[in-house]
């Protein structure tokens, strides 16, 4: 079964062509990210792990490395378990 | 089984079901029997006025057809993606203006659903929800189109509000909007504002006439000094671009390729009476094999441009993140076959598409503003290739 990065990283790999991403690479860096990323990003992270993205979620550092947005999926998660 | 329903799993297939259910289908026949008795009669006239009438925006919104898509727990109809197509498909086959209304309210809605503050969505949901509040989208503006991020209005926090200065130009039903989904720089950051069109400071006047969609109410918007209460910002500061509007275009697109099926398909029928009933050199038009050329090549824009827009739908209904990429897909080839369409059937009328005698001609008008809105043609050329497409 496909950990939580795996499933990013699968996820970012069809817009980071011929560039294996490393998990704590910085993907705004890399000049890749554009509106449509951003968008299926968010998209992708609510299906994926069922979780909401909300106003307080809209920081650039939540989705700058693979371990940034598991971390953020992580808190989600949690705080969902908690409610 | 439903088409939400009928996964690709569930069917036990590859690839992704395009069928519709007895509901949606039911749903279809009843909007184009009201897009054909309540609007194609009367939108050529329309067209010429420059204004659809007040009386139609109150049908809409009592038959249930603005705001939707917005969820039932949010008020609104949740209409799902394909059902929402088929209307604003019909609804485009009868009157580009018409269709968007639903377009831009629509947009407007859903962003403040989704990005809003809890008591900004108290106030104004529910009223947007049965449409007696009209929403609109201020993006554009005299100097700034497709570059978006680079809007000139600026917005400045003072004290417990947002001070707003700039101005916005074809804003799409802003002559009888009550609110506006707007962008500013806020300390050079876009961010998305909800701005009533009551503020002080904010003044609106009809915009120039246009090419297309000449119905659809255009207003430009001035605003100096224009005060807005500090809880009405969408998202945070720097994000209303590429979550807000982009979530608001997302669907914009996506109404915007349904209605172009709907000019497609106006434009073949259009062509396949007029050419079945006018006779030249001894033989009806549509017997002349370049003339049937024509009308192939019609059929098949029209057929692909529905089918994608169904894949784009299907997909939307169940949350897949690439329907945004195939939404744009469905918006760049349904926008220009709808071209192709109206310049066809243009010329298959020969003199008389020309004319206002027949709607030809507003369909060729209409089908080159899909072009240009909700991310133009060439945008569309830069964005789609970045993601590889994925198969389902």
């Amino acid at each position: 079964m496909a950990t939580k990065k795996e499933k990013i990283k699968e996820f970012l790999a069809k817009f980071f062509r011929n560039h294996v991403l490393a998990d704590d690479e910085d993907i705004f860096a890399l000049g890749f990210v554009n509106s449509l990323l951003a968008m299926q990003l968010v998209g992708f992270v609510e299906k994926e792990f069922g979780i909401t993205i909300e106003d307080d979620d809209l920081d650039f550092e939540n989705f700058r490395t693979v371990n940034n947005i598991e971390a953020l999926v992580g808190r989600k998660e949690a705080a969902r378990v908690s409610a | 089984m439903s088409v939400l329903e009928a996964t690709p799993a569930a069917a036990g297939v590859e690839g992704i079901c395009l069928g519709l259910t007895e509901e949606q289908r039911k749903s279809r026949a009843e909007f184009r029997a009201f897009a054909e008795s309540e609007v194609a009669p009367y939108a050529g006239q329309w067209d010429r006025d420059a204004r659809v009438p007040d009386e139609l925006l109150e049908e809409l919104k009592n038959r249930g057809y603005l705001a939707a898509p917005l969820a039932q727990e949010q008020g609104g109809r949740g209409m799902d993606a394909v059902t929402y197509g088929l209307l604003t498909a019909e609804l485009g086959r009868a009157c580009s203006s018409t269709r968007s209304l639903l377009t831009v309210h629509d947009m407007a809605v859903v962003a403040l659903a989704r990005w809003g503050k809890p008591p900004l969505k108290e106030r104004y949901l529910p009223a947007m929800a049965e449409g007696s509040l009209l929403g609109a989208v201020a993006l554009s503006e005299p100097n700034i189109g497709s570059a978006a991020t680079q809007v000139e209005t600026t917005a400045r926090k003072v004290g417990e509000e947002y001070v707003l200065d700039g101005e916005k130009c074809w804003i799409t039903f802003g002559q009888v909007a009550d609110v506006f989904l707007l962008l500013a720089q806020l300390e050079g950051k876009p961010t998305a504002f909800w701005v009533p069109a009551d503020a002080p400071g904010l003044k609106r006047y009809d915009n120039d006439l246009v090419m297309g969609t000449r119905a659809a109410r255009l207003a430009r918007l001035e605003l100096s000094d224009c005060r807005i209460p500090g809880d009405h910002i969408l998202g945070r500061q720097g994000f209303g671009f590429t979550y807000v509007l982009n979530y608001a275009l997302d669907l914009g697109r996506y109404s915007v390729a349904w209605g172009s099926v709907g000019i497609a398909e106006a434009c073949l029928e259009a062509s396949l009476d007029y050419t079945s009933q006018r006779m030249q050199g001894g033989a009806l038009l549509c017997e002349h094999q370049l003339v049937q050329r024509r009308l192939t090549d019609m059929i098949a824009d029209s057929r692909a441009a529905r089918l994608l827009c169904y894949r784009a739908g299907y997909l939307r209904q169940l949350g897949e993140p690439a329907a945004v990429q195939e939404t744009k897909i469905a918006k760049y080839f349904a926008s220009r076959a709808a071209n192709r369409c109206a310049n066809s059937a243009v010329q298959l009328h020969g003199a008389n598409g020309t004319t206002d005698n027949y709607p030809v001609a507003r369909y060729l008008r209409d089908a080159k503003v899909m072009e240009i809105i909700e991310g133009s043609t060439e945008i569309q050329q830069i964005i789609i290739p970045r993601v590889r497409p994925e198969e389902f």
